[in-house]
């Protein structure tokens, strides 16, 4: 297929008076590992929603394959694979048979599915673990499970929302290696995420979500460039002086963010800056520096920290 | 590639479930009908059957083969109406199962029918263990017993797909017990399982009428007696088909609506 593989023109999901998706435009060419990146309630789950068909389109344009949700969501929930937000395993049952089962649902024979079934437990590395329930597993191997799962129709597209929500940093790593050998297989991946790491690690391209609306738009490079310095300097001075602390340093660099924890100043030489500003006779309690982040492209676009 | 119809596949995940926990419920399918049937139609049996014009109240049975037959409509309504209450909520809200289902090629449409099939299922399922206990007895061991096995299904679903639809629309468990006690308990004492509803007030009896119970008790009374008639019994399937029919209009409305959201 030529052309993009999801193109969203205008894109509105209302609930009542509440407008979740306001009018966005996205476009995601096969192959891509693609990202929505904001704080929880900026948009990003009803625009997945929408794209995986099982919320409709308020209002604008929504093309998936090219074919259009609202009369053809059957034959694209057919090509797309789901990993939603929180797991939906039946935990009463074998990992084996959540998979066979969910295999049912898309009409795979039940001897083929059994196959595709042993092929990804062992892409997860759960074969040891087909035959036993689900519940008792932890959070990183039921949210490898559910990846598997969304694997059985040996789907074009994979949607994740917020695949690594809640898992530790040793779950998360594993679980990145895998969705990197499905991008290199070719799949395409859509991604949200409120952790800039995920993002930087998995995205190709992605937007910035806040409050139903796209604020920016690119590659983690170039929304680093973009929108912050080469360095960070994080500043800590004794809780609640932070203000008052900052004032004489605003000149320092090329910005500065002062938020309740720490004061933040953006500058490419991140220890000249430090050296400034103990020149001035101001001493904080630590001093940190750091390179951008995509946090800070966030900060910048919308004055508000991602994690709050 | 050969298809299986959509509505059996979103059945085999249930009965995968229902396979995991069917010996836990199979001795209680036995026991309980058994201590009913000895509870209420050898002992109320005995005393009822001593009154005068009993015989003729009961339309020329002994209270036992009145009572016995209702018991696999009775079964079917409990089991089905369970199944459509809690297991419903926990699928919509807990464990999610739906969601599931709507995000692969399965409409919401089509998880409904899933679902009643399911609970057709447990009905038979339940109605046969009934049915089985039955032919321990000389009055009621008979060839109609295995038609009480749709009979007893249709009833269940006649139930199991109208509350499907309530509790489609439910967030919290909490009217579910109330339900139990104030539709399922008194249809069972007064759809006509216990006694003929001609013995209720006048008012009552187009009530009691009305019912899928009655219709249901009916159908597997006629059956196991050998006294089914075409007239009645298309009346009695097609009053449970109504309500079916209408439970799922309503079920496809509220599943698409809910899986939406």
């Amino acid at each position: 297929m030529s052309g993009p593989l999801i193109s969203a023109r205008k894109l509105v999901k209302r609930f009542g008076d509440f407008t979740a998706v306001d009018g966005i435009d996205i476009e995601v060419a096969p192959g891509e590992s693609f990202g929505f990146l904001g704080p929880n309630g900026a948009g990003k789950s009803s625009t997945m929603r929408m794209i995986g068909c099982v919320s409709p389109v308020t209002d604008g344009e929504l093309r998936i394959f090219g074919l259009d949700p609202a009369t053809d969501g059957r034959q694209i929930r057919a090509r797309m694979g789901v990993v939603p937000q929180s797991d939906q395993l039946d935990g009463e049952l074998t990992v084996e048979e959540n998979l066979v089962l969910y295999g049912r649902y898309f009409d795979i024979p039940r001897a083929e599915s059994r196959r595709r079934t042993a092929e990804l437990l062992d892409f997860v590395q759960l074969t040891d673990r087909a035959k036993s329930r689900v519940e008792p597993l932890s959070g990183g191997m039921k949210r490898r499970v559910t990846i598997a799962r969304s694997l059985i129709n040996e789907p074009e597209l994979l949607l994740l929302d917020e695949p690594t929500t809640g898992l530790d940093p040793q779950a998360r790593h594993i679980l990145w290696d895998r969705l990197y050998r499905l991008k290199q297989r070719g799949v395409t991946l859509v991604i949200t995420t409120h952790y800039m790491d995920e993002a930087e690690q998995l995205c190709d391209r992605l937007v910035v979500m806040d409050r139903g609306q796209i604020a920016a738009e690119g590659s983690p490079r170039q929304l680093i460039e973009r929108y912050s310095t080469r360095e960070v300097l994080e500043l800590r001075y004794p809780a609640g002086t932070n203000e008052a602390r900052s004032t004489d340093l605003v000149d320092i660099g090329e910005r500065v963010e002062v938020l309740p924890d720490r004061v933040l100043i953006y500058a490419d030489d991140g220890e000249a800056a430090l050296s400034q500003v103990h020149a001035r006779g101001s001493y904080p309690e630590s001093a940190l520096v750091r390179r951008s982040s995509l946090e800070d492209v966030f900060l910048h676009l919308t004055g508000r920290s991602l994690v709050e | 590639m050969l298809s299986t119809p959509a509505p059996v596949r979103v059945w085999e995940h249930n009965f995968a479930v229902y396979r995991r926990i069917w010996r836990s419920n199979v001795l209680g399918a036995f026991v309980q009908p058994l201590l009913y049937l000895l509870g209420m139609g050898l002992g109320v049996g005995a005393l009822v059957d001593r009154g005068t014009n009993s015989l003729e109240l009961l339309d020329g049975l002994s209270y036992f083969a009145f009572i016995a037959p209702a018991l696999l409509a009775t079964t079917a309504m409990m089991v089905s109406s369970q199944e459509a209450l809690w297991p419903v909520i926990e699928a919509f809200m807990w464990s999610n199962s739906y969601r599931s289902m709507a995000a692969t090629p399965l409409s919401p449409g089509q998880i409904v029918s899933g679902v009643a099939l399911w609970q057709a299922t447990r009905a038979a399922i339940a109605v046969t263990g009934v049915a089985i206990v039955l032919t321990f007895f000389d009055e009621t061991r008979s060839l109609g017993l295995l038609l009480t096995i749709p009979f007893g299904a249709l009833t269940g679903l006649a139930f199991s797909v109208p509350l499907t639809a309530w509790s489609s629309t439910r967030n919290t468990e909490t009217s579910f017990p109330s339900i139990q006690r104030f539709v399922i308990v008194p249809l069972f004492l007064f759809g006509g399982a216990f006694y003929p509803v001609d013995q209720l007030p006048g008012w009552m009896q187009p009530i009691a009428k009305a019912t899928p119970l009655w219709h249901g008790v009916q159908l597997c009374r006629d059956a196991v007696l050998h006294r089914l008639e075409l007239s009645d019994t298309l009346a009695h399937v097609g009053v449970l088909t109504a309500f079916v029919v209408a439970g799922l209009a309503v079920c496809r409305i509220t599943y698409a609506r809910r899986l939406a959201e």
